[in-house]
């Protein structure tokens, strides 16, 4: 054998050993999600089996379709989606002309302003949550809507606006003043220039507070007492407290709320970790 | 020239476009803070109203609490075994990411996953696994021969932390990984070259080229992952809710219980306050470690 086809074969069987470390890998990652789907398949009866079966015995595809009635899962996905799309919405209104301005201008307190939303990216709601609590009774916002997607919102501003600048400053400047020379105003430059330019990272930004308020559960949990303002994470978390528990319905839900979310997260995943580290890491 | 584009503004220019951030983060992320802060030092009845200022008695109180200093040795010990488990496991795994083979985009997006999932779903299905009855994980075990009763794991302190910690870990893994994955994505492809045929073998090639240039994305890593999972909260709650007692608690957990079981506000503010002082020393270490200075140079 020459050496060259030696070298080929080596490299071949290494691709190969390769590909099924990989596999192996994605198994065990994916491994809670598999055994939430098997379950999801599974006829009722077989919630309460003992010995349990790995595999479905018959495929029960229409708990997809039944556990909007067997459980008020129609009820927490819409308050899901209202918090979440409503959080979206706030948090790309508050970003979006902040992330700009510090991309572009100096001012007196840019320091101090880049400072706060750094230090407070890394604040959590789950350790200040008997102060939010205390704000939100104070504000008369516990139980409501409005409460949560505040909170959700301010918690994620840190990511948008850091995002958000750094996909504005790689839009050279020349662009802008060029607009800027042919008399449009500031604002105009804004939306009719830059605006479309950074449409991608607007796209993350959307995605990700989206997903962030979409699986949220501590602040739900504590300020959200009645079902009809829960959302999916706080329904799941009391529903599997209940003395019978409809696994099968419970992961068929839980599989309708999951794979939306699964599929924005890869499709946002390059500017994920620039975002979360604040540009440490690229 | 004063209107330019990238001029030096007074804040009030920068006002109306930093007022909406501005309200949100000093509105709902600074006031809840401040109202922490001063709570821990109230006298606060059971049905939440305040009596007055209690100097330093919620301190006091939290710390005769017989089950604080287990909660907080279990905390330190889940924050130094998780963090130090995925660092450990993520930096072979953030190779493996990188490595050409047929199944690595599917590697990469089945990594993905547990980050994207919320952490309620993801710890409620861990939990039906291990169920004693009905749970596939004793079903394995039995099949295998190594287990002939079912043994229900969450259900012992012991065990239970174990597979706390075990969870823990496997949800941190996604995000360090690929915080290293960027790290090594950005080594230019001549040095990763030379510390592969460097004739000193792999394993040295590794630890004396590649480690050191994605060690600032190693730290950053380690420092943002020791956040998430100080503050950690679903998992615990959806698999033990910190039982059986405290047992399994960490200090989140236990700050829940306390104000929202045993109705003891003014204790558990003190305890969460002691919690955003971790958190703090942490943010600290991150500050020195970013490159936000950069940021604000340009």
């Amino acid at each position: 054998m020459n050496p060259k086809s030696k070298h080929k074969l080596q490299s071949r069987s290494k691709g190969l050993a390769l590909s099924i470390t990989g596999l192996i890998v994605s198994f065990l990652f994916l491994f809670p999600y598999l055994s939430m789907f098997s379950t999801a398949l599974k006829p009722n009866s077989s919630n309460t089996e003992i010995p349990p079966t790995y595999l479905p015995t018959e495929y029960e595809w229409f708990n997809f379709i039944k556990v909007f009635q067997e459980l008020p899962f129609g009820m927490y996905l819409r308050n899901t989606i209202i918090i979440s799309f409503c959080t979206m919405l706030l948090g790309l209104l508050a970003s979006l002309p902040a992330g700009y301005y510090i991309a572009r201008n100096k001012f007196r307190g840019r320091t101090a302003f880049l400072l706060l939303v750094l230090v407070t990216q890394m604040f959590s709601p789950t350790t200040l949550l008997i102060g939010i609590y205390r704000e939100m009774s104070i504000l008369h916002l516990i139980n409501t809507y409005l409460g949560l997607i505040l909170i959700n919102a301010s918690f994620n501003m840190a990511f948008s606006v850091w995002i958000l600048s750094s996909f504005f400053q790689s839009i050279p400047v020349e662009i802008e003043e060029a607009a800027f020379i042919d008399g449009a105003s500031r604002f105009q430059t804004f939306r009719m220039i830059s605006l479309p330019l950074a449409l991608p990272g607007i796209v993350t930004t959307a995605i990700f507070t989206f997903i962030a308020a979409w699986n949220e559960f501590v602040v739900a949990y504590t300020l959200a007492s009645s079902p009809e303002r829960q959302p999916f994470s706080v329904g799941l978390s009391l529903l599997t407290g209940l003395y019978e528990v409809k696994w099968n319905y419970l992961f068929a839900g839980s599989l309708i709320a999951i794979i939306p979310v699964v599929i924005l997260f890869i499709s946002i995943e390059k500017y994920l970790v620039s975002g979360l580290t604040a540009g440490s890491v690229k | 020239m004063s209107k330019r584009i990238g001029a030096n503004d007074s804040p009030l220019q920068a006002l109306p476009w930093l007022g909406t951030a501005l309200f949100l983060i000093v509105g709902f992320v600074i006031w809840p803070t401040v109202e922490l802060l001063l709570m821990s030092f109230r006298r606060i009845d059971i049905t939440g109203l305040l009596k007055g200022w209690a100097g330093l008695e919620n301190y006091r109180s939290l710390f005769d609490n017989s089950d604080i200093k287990g909660t907080i040795t279990r905390t330190a010990i889940w924050l130094v075994v998780v963090v130090a488990f995925t660092m450990a496991i993520s930096l072979p795994l953030a190779q493996l990411l990188n490595a050409k083979f047929i199944g690595q985009k599917f590697l990469r997006y089945s990594v993905i996953v547990p980050w994207a999932a919320s952490l309620v779903i993801t710890a409620t299905s861990w939990k039906w696994i291990l169920n004693a009855f009905y749970g596939i994980f004793n079903l394995v075990l039995q099949d295998l021969h190594i287990i002939k009763e079912p043994i229900d794991l969450l259900g012992d302190a012991k065990s239970g932390f174990i597979v706390l910690l075990v969870v823990g870990i496997a949800v941190s893994l996604p995000f360090t990984t690929y915080v290293l994955l960027a790290g090594l994505q950005s080594i230019p492809h001549d040095i990763m070259e030379a510390a592969r045929v460097d004739g000193a073998g792999a394993w040295k090639g590794y630890w004396t080229i590649v480690f050191p240039l994605l060690r600032p994305a190693f730290l950053v890593a380690t420092v943002i992952n020791s956040v998430y999972v100080f503050n950690s909260f679903p998992i615990i709650w959806v698999m033990t809710q910190g039982g059986p007692g405290y047992e399994t608690d960490n200090t989140t957990t236990f700050a829940y219980k306390v104000a929202f079981r045993d109705q003891d506000i003014g204790q558990s503010a003190s305890l969460a306050v002691g919690n955003f002082m971790v958190i703090l020393v942490l943010i600290l270490i991150f500050l020195k470690l970013s490159k936000w200075r950069e940021m604000d140079k340009k």
